[in-house]
């Protein structure tokens, strides 16, 4: 029987970079086949080239013994090829049976025939051990759900060879076992998965075979059975995975944030934070978990002051902040590094010197008799931080739009961590970067931690957070549900906590 | 450096040389000659008086521009400088004729700050309408403008109209305001322009040129060196992060509208004080949409809407030739215009990605040149 796919000499070079140098892939038919890789060594541009986003400029693309050439994802799809993206393509205000035919719907005289569509779903479905209810609205879905119902879509529009990409970023430990079953089921029936990932133990939980690649080329395709996590690590990143251990403990007696019984919603009114009490010392990290959207950015923001309390009080370095607009907050000496960068972070048209004094504006040494923008000195500052935190871009009047992801990300800790902070709220802090840039991110926390800072982390990384922490809060529907010694915690008793499975 | 100042110029060249050929073509097409078209206007407008009044017309645009560049810079598109400023000239006239004469200076400036007050009055309004109830200000200046222009300046004008009793004044077609006492007025350039050329026949180089020179300097300063203008720009390229920042959203649009209408303010002063000295039916409109334009072309930079203003006032001058020659129709010149606008936008856009493009580029050569092997 031929192969899935077979990817042959693949070599895709963007303007200045070489994102795939030489790629050779094998995948077998019914096979889960995990691709592992740090962030930048190439596995989505990889992807993207097998899904027909990007042409290759060189290398032979083979799917079931057939030689193909990929336009548009469009021709994938038509060769048997799914992908289900990271991030989920679902309308909110749709049904689950008119997300899943969107793009793809059965027609009769023109007309939707969501009889046949129905029918041709509960089909894919049941084939498949997929259940879910077409009639629900996708947004009363829970991650696991709208992850299963993309998943549906594609093998709906006939796919025989699913692309998963970070699958498991956006779950907790008990969707992700569920996520596995489901994959499982549809290896049974004959899918032939490719299964793009980086945390190890989940990939030698689930692969048939294990693709590595680093810096755009394969380094090596094992066998589950032959390898340790270990091994992995060390092909990914060439030498030895750092840990986000802290060492010894630096927690003081002074309390520097102070949140007692703190309410807070949404923009829509929701209650979202409810009556959330801690206090944080100086020299503390304090870890945040909970599965996203359980009260942690409504709790993040309403300390910073952008979003209003509803009720209780927030007290800083000895001084009730509750009432205090954001600035105030943030020239007090409270640094913020948000979720979603591009969102809360950055200015993305604007230079990197002009970022770099983002939050800190109105502070030295970015302005000259409290009104003028000392460019001289800004500019001198952003080219220190680059430095000090290894931002590597052209220079700092290069638009920010231009730096990858790890080099924004690292920019936001930069200038956090070189600004006069008692306390940082960081959130996500090492999302989305590669294992090289999360351990420099890592070792700053540790060090500002020990020089006395104040940290509220909140991470979808539970080995972070429970690495990092002195202590550990679980937030479950904005209420905090456990705190925990992060010494005697393990990821799965955190994920337990987490989903409240703990009843 | 030199590739960026090569990307800024060759943008707006490129949308002129366009503007240039499709309007030989339309000239072409309704049967005129192209090449006398033009260089009767090239001939007519590199005189000086053409000149001096293309100055004239381009402070007035350069003005209205800068005021819808400070919305603009943080997202704000405020259309109601047209009412802004024909509301503002309107009270200006009015407060100017009935003080004096007096000493010129404080004269000057009281009808300069009234000018002021009321434009940013009017666009407060739309302002505090959007920070407090949501309303976008694109509808509201409009409804502004509607209010300041039929409504307010018609109905105050028809009362306040100077000359003799309210009822036979309004059936005359010559209403108008008092006129404002010499010492309101804002002297001609002409002496300083003779002393360098020559005598000047029938027009007059408003002084009023200056008062644009020095808004371009305030605005450039106060957008790009101060801190209440990073807060603005850093509003405009992103809200999240600003107001994660510490920039306080609400405040920062009040005050960019409020600012925009000050500067929108002083659009018709030009005229109002160098030429007409008093408000009356002839009173130009329009300068505050075609600021709109001008700014896109000038991408809301203060040397770059000069040129802009420039640019435009020349061919709005020039153009009259064409038909005192019977050459053309003069709105070959309304069409040239957009084209050049509609081509400018295009073209900056173009521009705009080459230019990201080559920062990605060189920001991924950083990278990787410094990528330990």
């Amino acid at each position: 029987m031929d192969a899935a796919v077979v990817l042959e000499g693949i070599t895709k070079s963007f303007p200045g970079i070489v994102a795939n140098d030489d790629v050779n892939l094998t995948v077998e038919s019914g096979e889960i086949h995990a691709i592992c890789g740090e962030n930048g060594a190439g596995k989505s541009t990889l992807m993207k080239i097998l899904y027909g986003m990007q042409p290759p400029d060189e290398g032979r693309i083979v799917v079931e013994g057939r030689e193909v050439s990929f336009s548009s994802p469009r021709d994938a799809i038509a060769a048997g090829i799914g992908m289900v993206h990271q991030h989920f393509m679902l309308a909110d205000n749709l049904t689950v049976l008119e997300n899943v035919i969107l793009g793809a719907e059965p027609t009769h005289r023109g007309v939707i025939d969501f009889q046949a569509a129905r029918d041709h779903l509960t089909e894919v479905g049941e084939a498949y051990g997929l259940t879910i209810d077409p009639n629900d609205l996708a947004e009363t879905l829970e991650i696991g759900e709208r992850q299963r119902v993309e998943i549906i879509k594609v093998l709906f529009r006939g796919a025989r060879i699913l692309i998963l990409d970070e699958p498991t970023a956006v779950l907790v430990p008990q969707e992700v076992e569920e996520l596995f079953r489901n994959l499982r089921e549809l290896r049974a029936q004959g899918q032939t998965i490719i299964f793009i990932d980086h945390k190890l133990d989940e990939v030698l939980a689930i692969a048939d075979s294990i693709t590595v690649l680093r810096r755009g080329k394969t380094v090596a395709t094992v066998k589950p059975d032959d390898v340790t996590a270990r091994d992995l690590a060390e092909l990914m990143v060439g030498s030895e995975l750092p840990t986000p251990e802290t060492r010894e403990s630096t927690v003081t007696d002074e309390v520097v944030l102070e949140v007692h019984d703190l309410h807070a919603a949404d923009e829509e009114g929701n209650p979202r934070v409810r009556g959330v009490s801690f206090i944080l010392h100086k020299g503390e990290i304090l870890g945040v978990a909970g599965v996203e959207g359980n009260g942690q950015s409504e709790l993040v923001e309403a300390i910073l002051g952008i979003t209003p309390v509803t009720s209780g009080s927030i007290r800083f370095a000895g001084e009730d902040i509750t009432e205090w607009p954001v600035r105030r907050i943030r020239e007090a000496g409270v640094g913020y590094i948000p979720e979603d960068r591009h969102r809360r972070g950055l200015l993305l048209p604007a230079p990197v010197w002009e970022n770099d004094m983002l939050g800190h504006q109105t502070q030295e040494p970015f302005v000259k008799r409290g009104f003028w923008i000392d460019n001289k000195a800004a500019t001198k500052h952003a080219a220190k931080v680059m430095e000090d935190f290894d931002v590597r871009a052209p220079g700092v009047n290069v638009g920010v739009h231009a730096l990858s992801g790890g080099n924004q990300q690292k920019l936001i800790v930069g200038r956090e961590m070189s600004a006069d902070l008692k306390a940082l709220i960081a959130a996500h802090p090492t999302r989305g970067i590669d294992v090289g840039a999360q351990s420099a991110v890592w070792e700053d926390l540790k060090e500002a931690r020990r020089d006395g800072l104040a940290v509220v982390l909140i991470s979808a990384d539970l080995e972070e957070l429970i690495g990092l922490s002195d202590r550990l809060l679980v937030i479950l529907r904005g209420e905090i549900v456990a705190d925990l010694d992060p010494s005697t915690v393990t990821p799965r008793g955190l994920g337990a906590y987490m989903t409240g499975a703990t009843d | 450096m030199v590739k960026r100042i090569g990307y800024a110029v060759a943008a707006p060249l490129a949308a002129l040389i366009l503007a240039f050929v499709v309007s030989s073509a339309v000239l072409l097409l309704s049967g005129s000659n192209p090449l006398t078209a033009w260089s009767n206007m090239w001939e007519f407008g590199t005189r000086l008086e053409t000149i001096l009044l293309a100055i004239n017309r381009a402070s007035a645009l350069y003005i209205s521009a800068i005021a819808v560049a400070i919305g603009f810079r943080m997202n704000l598109f405020n259309i109601g400088v047209e009412g802004q400023y024909i509301l503002a000239a309107f009270m200006a006239a009015a407060v100017g004729s009935q003080i004096g004469p007096m000493n010129p200076i404080l004269h000057v400036a009281i009808i300069l700050l009234t000018a002021v007050a009321v434009g940013a009055a009017w666009s407060g309004l739309a302002g505090l309408m959007k920070v407090t109830r949501n309303v976008h200000e694109v509808i509201s200046t409009i409804m502004l403008n509607a209010i300041a222009v039929a409504g307010v300046v018609s109905f105050l004008l028809a009362k306040w109209s100077a000359g003799s009793a309210g009822a036979s004044a309004s059936q005359t077609l010559d209403v108008a305001l008092d006129p404002i006492p010499e010492s309101g007025w804002l002297p001609s350039l002409n002496p300083l322009v003779e002393f360098f050329t020559r005598d000047i026949k029938r027009i007059d180089l408003f002084s009023f040129v200056l008062v644009a020179v020095a808004v371009g300097i305030l605005y450039h300063f106060l957008i790009n060196k101060t801190r209440l203008g990073f807060d603005l720009r850093a509003t405009g390229a992103n809200p999240m992060a600003a107001e994660a920042s510490g920039v306080n959203p609400r405040k920062t649009i009040l005050l960019a509208m409020v600012l925009s209408g000050a500067v929108a303010g002083l659009v018709g002063l030009g005229d109002l004080l160098g030429d007409a000295h008093a408000y009356n039916l002839r009173f130009f409109q329009g300068l505050g949409f075609s600021g709109i334009a001008v700014a896109l072309l000038g991408r809301n930079n203060a040397i770059g809407v000069a040129f802009a203003a420039f640019a435009i006032g020349w061919l709005e001058r020039s153009s009259g030739v064409l038909e005192v020659r019977g050459d053309a129709s003069r709105e070959i010149v309304t069409i040239m215009i957009g084209i050049i606008i509609l081509a400018a936008v295009i073209a900056y856009a173009l521009v705009e990605r080459r230019r990201a493009a080559d920062e990605a580029r060189a920001a991924a050569a950083a990278t990787e040149r410094e990528v330990p092997a």
